[in-house]
C-alpha cells in the first residue's frame, strides 16, 4: 500500500520536471491548432505555415524561437485546459491559434487573463471584434462575417432571388449566414443549421432538390465541406450555383477533386495572387510539404511575420507589454496578401476576392482569383469596440 | 412536399440498411457469445480505410472491394484470436472496458498508419450519377445500390440463419451454448467464425459507404451508438430484430431531422419550432429506444433472458 | 465500523493529496494544483459511480450526464446572477436528483446490457439537449465569468482554495459513501446485486434500494461537475460525451470496483497516466488503450486486485 502512494508522488513529481524553464534569451510561442479529426488538414496547414515562417526567418524577431505545438482536438473543453497549460505551465509569450471559432471562445479568457498575447490566424468571431474586443487579442485572418459578405454581395449582383442557406450550428456558422445576408437582400428559401461535424447531407440535399433555389450558399469547413461537395455533385445538383466560403479551398480540394471544379467562393487570398512574397511562399510551402497552401497556412505565416516585426520593433524586449502591443498594432511586415493593416479592434483591413476552384497542369487543385469584390474592407463591428 | 418525403424515405432506408450491416454482426456476437463489442464501430472504420488503401493501390473500386472483404475477415479472425477469445467468459463490464481500450488502440493505430487527414475513395463509374425518380427528383445511383446490396445481404443472412446447418448451430448456440458444446460442436471455432463474419460485415459496410462519406477517424463513433440502439430496439440475438430496428432507426432519424421542424412549425411559431426541432431531432432515436424498452424491456424480438 | 485495509488506502490517498501544495511549492510548479484539483473532481465522480457500479452492479454508461448537470447548474445560476458555491452545489444536486429519479425509474426496469444501453441513451439525450441550447453556447460551450464565491468572497479564484475545497468535499463524500455502504441499506444493495430473487424472498424490493442508490450516485457525480466547472471556468456539452462516461467506468475498474478508495485511486491513476503519457507522445491514447486491455486481461480487479494478488504471492512464498 505504501508503495503505491510513493509511486504516485514520484509520478506527480515527474510531470513537473517535463516543464523546462524557458530560455532566458528567446521567445516561446504556443501553437494551438486542430490536428486530429476530420478538420485536421486545416490545423496542419496552420502549423506548417507558422513553422515555415520561423524556419525561413531563423527565429522570431532575431531571437531563437521555441514553438510548442498543441492539438485542441476540435474540443473546446480540451482546448481550454491546454491553453491554461500553455500560459501557466509552459510560460509561452504568445499563443497562436486556433482554427475554429468555438475553440477561440474557449481559449480567449485563459490566455488574455494571464496577460499573454493571443493571435488568431483563422477564427475571428464578431463578439471579439466589437463589444468584447481585448487589447491582448489580435487576428491575422479576417472577421468571420467578411468572406461571407463577399459572397452575399456577389449573389446580390447576380440578381439571385431565392437562395438556400446552410451552415453548421456553431458561432462561426451563424456569423457566416448573418454575414451573407448583410450584403444579400434577396429572398432566402431556407436557412438550415446542420450539427457540427455532420458528414451525411442526404437530408439537406433532398431539401435543396425539392426547393430548386437560384443558388446555394454554404459554409462547411474541413471534412464537412469535402463530403458536401462530393454528395452535391452525386445528387446531380451542380446546375444550381454553389456559392461558399471556406468550403472549397486548398484544405478540401484534395478530397473533393473534380467534384468542386468551377464552384465559387469568397476569400481574402488565393495561391495565384499577384504578390511576390506570396508566390515565394507558395513555392516554398509546396516544396516543404508537398501540398498547395490555403489561407490557413498563409494567415499563420503572416502571424509569424507579425510577431517577428513586433519583436524587432521593441528590440526583443518583451517586458513592456504596452510597447509590444503598439508594435503589434503597427503591423510593419510584408503580408502575403499585399495590403494589410489592423483596425482599432485588432482585426485586419484587407481586400476580398471572388475565387474559383481550378485544376492545375500538374494535376493539383487550387483556388484562383476571378475578381476583386471589396477593397480595404473593414469588418462591421469595429465601431462597437471601445479601443482606439 | 411529397418529393421531399420520398427522398427522405429512401435516405432513411439507405441509412437503415447500412446500420443493419453493422448491427447484424453486433447482434450475432452479442446473442451467441454474450459479448459486448464496443470495438465494432472501429471495425467499420477500418473497413473504410482498408478500402481506401486498396482503391489507391489498385485504382479500381471493384478490385478494392473484392480485396477488402477477405481482409476484414482475416482482421476479425486475428482480433478474435488475440484479444476477444480471452474475454468471452468475463463479465460485461470487463468486456466493455477491454473493447473500449481496443477502440482507443485501433483509432490511434489508424491515425499513425494513415495520418489524420480524411481519405477519399472514388465512386465507380458504373454507379455514379443519379437517376430520375419523379419529376425533378433525382436520386444518386450509388445510394440505390447500397440499398439493394443491404437488402440482399439481409435476405442472405436470413437464409443463412434459417435454412442452413451453420445457421442452425448459430441459433442453437444463442439459446444454449453449453448444450451445443456438449453435443460435440466445436464452440470455439463457431465463435471465431461468428466474430470474423460480424467483423467482415461491419468492414464491408464501411467499405461501401466510403465513396459517399469521407473516410476519417471519427466515423466509427456516430455509427456505433446507433448500431447499439438498433440491436437494443430489435432485441439482442435476433437478426430479424436487427433488420426491423435498423430500418426503424434509419427512417425515424432521417425523417425526424427533416420533417420534425416542418411538423412543429404547424403548431408553433417558426423560431420556437426551429429550436425545438433542433433539440428533439437527434434525441428522437433515443426517445424511441427508451419507449420501446419501457414497453418491452428485452426489445422487440428479444428473448426475456438472463 | 472496522477500519479495513481499503480505508488505509483512502487515508494514504488523502495524505498524498494534502501533500500536493507542499510539492507544488517545492517544485515551483503551481500547475500541479490544477492537475490535482481535476483529479479530485474525477475522484468524486468515480466514487459516485462506484456506489451503483461496484455495490449495485448496475453498469451506468451515462454517468457523465451528471457531470454536465452539475457544471451547467453553475453556468445557469451565474447567468441569473447567483454566484455562491453553496447554492451552486444545491442546485446541481437538485437537478441531478430530478434527472436520476426520472431516468432511473425507466432504466431500472431493464437488466444487463439493456440497462447499459438505456443509461447511455438518456445521457445522450441530455448531451443533445445542451448541444441544442444555443443560449448556453450549445456545442461551443460557455466561459464562466469567474469562479463561484465562497461565503460571499472570491476565495475560490485562488487555485489553492479551490484545491482545499475539492479535497474537503472528497473526504466528506467518502465518509458519507462509507456510511451508506456499511449501513443496512448498503447491505441490501449488495444483496440485490448478488441475488435479487433471494432478496425479494426475504421481503426487500430491490427496485427502491437500487433507485435510491442510483439517485445518490448521480447527486455525488454532479458535485464533481460543479467542481470541474469552477476549475476550468468553462463548460461545454463535451463533458457529457459517452466517452466521458466510459472514462469514468475505466477509473472505477482501474482502482478496483466495489471499494470506494479504489475509485479514488483509479481516478488518480487514470489522469496521471493521461498526463505522463501525453508528455511523451501525441499518440498516448494508443498506450492508454493497450494499458486498459492489459488491465482487463491480466489484472482483473484493477490495481487493488493486482496488489492483493502480489501480496498473496509474497505471503505464499514464505
Amino acid at each position: 500500500m505504501k508503495r503505491m502512494s510513493f509511486v504516485i508522488a514520484a509520478l506527480l513529481a515527474s510531470t513537473s520536471i517535463s516543464a523546462l524553464p524557458a530560455l532566458a534569451e528567446g521567445v516561446k510561442v504556443g501553437l494551438m491548432f486542430t490536428l486530429s479529426g476530420p478538420a485536421a488538414a486545416l490545423g496542419e496547414q496552420g502549423r506548417n505555415g507558422f513553422q515555415l515562417a520561423v524556419a525561413q526567418m531563423g527565429g522570431l524577431g532575431g531571437m531563437p524561437a521555441e514553438v510548442v505545438v498543441v492539438d485542441d482536438e476540435q474540443k473546446p473543453d480540451i482546448a481550454a485546459n491546454k491553453a491554461r497549460e500553455l500560459v501557466e505551465r509552459d510560460n509561452v509569450d504568445f499563443v497562436v491559434g486556433p482554427i475554429f471559432s468555438n475553440i477561440l471562445m474557449a481559449i480567449h479568457k485563459p490566455v488574455t487573463d494571464a496577460g499573454k498575447f493571443l493571435i488568431s490566424p483563422n477564427a475571428g468571431t464578431s463578439n471579439f471584434a466589437g463589444a468584447d474586443c481585448n487589447p491582448n487579442f489580435f487576428v491575422t485572418s479576417y472577421q468571420n462575417d467578411q468572406s461571407h459578405q463577399v459572397m452575399g454581395a456577389y449573389a446580390q449582383s447576380q440578381g439571385f432571388q431565392n437562395v438556400f442557406l446552410m451552415a453548421p450550428n456553431y458561432q462561426a456558422g451563424k456569423d457566416s449566414l448573418n454575414g451573407f445576408k448583410r450584403s444579400y437582400t434577396g429572398g432566402v428559401v431556407a436557412e438550415v443549421f446542420t450539427p457540427l461535424g455532420q458528414l451525411d447531407f442526404s437530408a439537406e440535399l433532398a431539401q435543396i432538390a425539392a426547393y430548386q433555389p437560384d443558388a446555394v450558399f454554404t459554409f462547411m469547413p474541413g471534412g464537412m465541406g469535402v463530403n458536401l461537395v462530393k454528395q452535391y455533385r452525386q445528387a446531380g445538383l451542380e446546375n444550381i450555383p454553389f456559392l461558399s466560403a471556406f468550403t472549397v479551398d486548398e484544405s478540401t480540394l484534395p478530397g473533393q477533386k473534380d467534384a468542386a471544379l468551377g464552384f465559387l467562393a469568397g476569400a481574402n487570398w488565393a495561391p495565384d495572387i499577384d504578390v511576390p512574397e506570396s508566390k515565394a511562399f507558395v513555392a516554398a510551402y509546396e516544396a516543404a510539404y508537398g501540398a498547395v497552401p490555403g489561407s490557413y497556412a498563409m494567415q499563420a505565416y503572416d502571424a509569424a511575420q507579425l510577431i517577428d516585426s513586433a519583436l524587432r520593433k521593441v528590440g526583443g524586449d518583451m517586458s513592456n507589454a504596452d510597447a509590444l502591443r503598439s508594435a503589434l498594432e503597427a503591423a510593419e511586415f510584408k503580408s502575403l496578401r499585399g495590403k494589410f493593416a489592423f483596425g482599432n479592434n485588432h482585426y485586419p483591413i484587407q481586400n476580398f476576392y471572388l475565387t474559383q476552384a481550378i485544376k492545375r497542369d500538374d494535376g493539383k487543385y487550387q483556388t484562383s482569383i476571378v475578381q476583386t469584390i471589396f477593397e480595404d474592407y473593414q469588418d462591421t463591428y469595429a465601431a462597437d469596440c471601445k479601443m482606439k | 412536399m411529397t418529393n421531399l418525403f420520398l427522398l427522405q424515405l429512401l435516405n432513411g432506408a439507405q441509412l437503415g440498411v447500412l446500420l443493419f450491416l453493422i448491427a447484424a454482426g453486433l447482434t450475432l456476437i452479442f446473442g451467441i457469445m454474450d459479448f459486448i463489442n464496443l470495438a465494432h464501430g472501429v471495425l467499420y472504420m477500418v473497413g473504410a480505410y482498408v478500402m481506401a488503401s486498396f482503391a489507391m493501390l489498385t485504382g479500381s473500386f471493384w478490385l478494392a472491394l473484392g480485396l477488402t472483404v477477405p481482409a476484414m475477415l482475416i482482421c476479425g479472425l486475428l482480433l478474435e484470436f488475440t484479444v476477444f477469445r480471452a474475454l468471452y467468459a468475463r463479465s460485461h463490464l470487463d468486456q466493455v472496458l477491454a473493447t473500449f481500450g481496443l477502440v482507443l488502440v485501433i483509432s490511434e493505430g489508424v491515425k499513425i498508419l494513415w495520418g489524420s487527414a480524411p481519405l477519399t475513395v472514388p465512386m465507380p463509374d458504373l454507379l455514379s450519377g443519379s437517376v430520375g425518380l419523379i419529376g425533378p427528383l433525382k436520386y444518386p445511383v450509388y445510394r440505390l445500390a447500397i440499398l439493394v446490396v443491404g437488402l440482399a445481404s439481409a435476405l442472405g443472412l436470413y437464409v443463412l440463419i434459417t435454412q442452413t446447418r451453420i445457421g442452425m448451430l448459430l441459433r442453437a448456440g444463442a439459446s444454449n451454448r453449453e448444450m451445443v458444446s456438449a453435443l460435440g460442436v466445436n464452440v470455439g471455432r463457431l465463435f471465431a467464425m461468428v466474430f470474423a463474419f460480424g467483423a467482415m460485415l461491419a468492414g464491408f459496410a464501411g467499405a461501401i459507404v466510403a465513396p459517399i462519406l469521407s473516410v476519417d477517424t471519427g466515423m466509427g463513433e456516430s455509427v456505433l451508438i446507433l448500431a447499439f440502439v438498433v440491436i437494443v430496439i430489435g432485441g439482442i440475438g435476433s437478426i430479424r430484430g436487427a433488420f426491423m430496428g435498423a430500418l426503424l432507426v434509419g427512417v425515424v432519424d432521417t425523417m425526424g431531422r427533416s420533417f420534425g421542424p416542418i411538423v412543429l412549425r404547424m403548431i408553433m411559431e417558426p423560431a420556437a419550432a426551429g429550436q425545438l426541432g433542433r433539440t428533439l431531432a437527434p434525441m428522437l432515436v433515443y426517445i424511441l429506444m427508451a419507449a420501446i424498452l419501457f414497453a418491452r424491456p428485452a426489445g422487440l424480438f428479444g428473448r426475456r433472458a438472463e | 465500523m472496522r477500519l479495513m485495509g481499503r480505508d488505509l488506502v483512502a487515508l494514504l490517498l488523502f495524505a498524498g493529496f494534502a501533500a500536493v501544495p507542499l510539492l507544488a511549492n517545492l517544485l515551483q510548479d503551481p500547475f500541479l494544483l490544477v492537475i490535482a484539483t481535476r483529479m479530485l473532481a474525477f475522484a468524486i465522480a468515480a466514487m459516485g459511480l462506484d456506489l451503483v457500479l461496484g455495490y449495485g452492479a448496475l453498469v451506468s454508461f451515462g454517468h457523465a450526464a451528471y457531470l454536465g448537470i452539475g457544471a451547467y447548474a453553475v453556468t445557469i445560476l451565474m447567468r441569473l446572477g447567483v454566484y455562491d458555491i453553496g447554492l451552486h452545489l444545491l442546485a446541481g444536486i437538485a437537478a441531478a436528483v430530478v434527472f436520476a429519479v426520472g431516468t432511473g425509474a425507466v432504466s431500472l426496469r431493464t437488466r444487463g446490457v439493456y440497462f447499459i444501453m438505456i443509461t447511455l441513451a438518456f445521457s445522450q439525450m441530455a448531451y443533445f439537449f445542451f448541444v441544442s441550447f444555443s443560449a448556453l453556447g450549445g456545442d461551443d460551450g460557455a466561459s464562466l465569468p469567474q469562479r463561484s464565491t465562497l461565503f460571499g468572497h472570491d476565495l475560490l479564484e485562488n487555485d489553492l482554495w479551490l484545491f482545499w475545497l475539492a479535497l474537503g468535499l472528497l473526504i466528506g463524500l467518502f465518509l458519507v459513501c462509507r456510511a451508506i455502504v456499511g449501513s443496512r441499506f448498503g447491505r441490501v444493495l449488495c444483496g440485490a446485486r448478488e441475488n435479487p430473487q433471494r432478496m425479494q424472498a426475504i421481503g426487500f424490493v430491490p427496485f427502491g434500494y437500487q433507485l435510491t442508490a442510483y439517485v445518490i450516485s448521480g447527486a455525488i457525480t454532479s458535485i464533481a461537475g460543479v467542481l470541474l466547472a469552477n476549475q476550468a471556468e468553462f463548460v461545454s456539452p463535451a463533458l457529457m460525451n459517452w466517452h466521458r462516461s466510459g472514462e469514468l467506468i475505466v477509473m472505477v475498474v482501474l482502482g478496483g470496483i466495489g471499494t470506494l478508495s479504489g475509485a479514488i485511486a483509479g481516478a488518480v491513476l487514470a489522469l496521471l497516466l493521461e498526463e505522463t503519457l501525453a508528455g511523451f507522445t501525441q499518440y498516448w491514447k494508443l498506450w492508454f488503450g493497450l494499458f486498459l486491455v492489459g488491465i482487463v486481461l491480466f489484472a482483473p480487479g484493477g490495481v487493488q486486485g493486482l496488489v492483493a494478488r502480489i501480496k498473496l504471492q509474497i505471503g505464499s512464498r514464505r
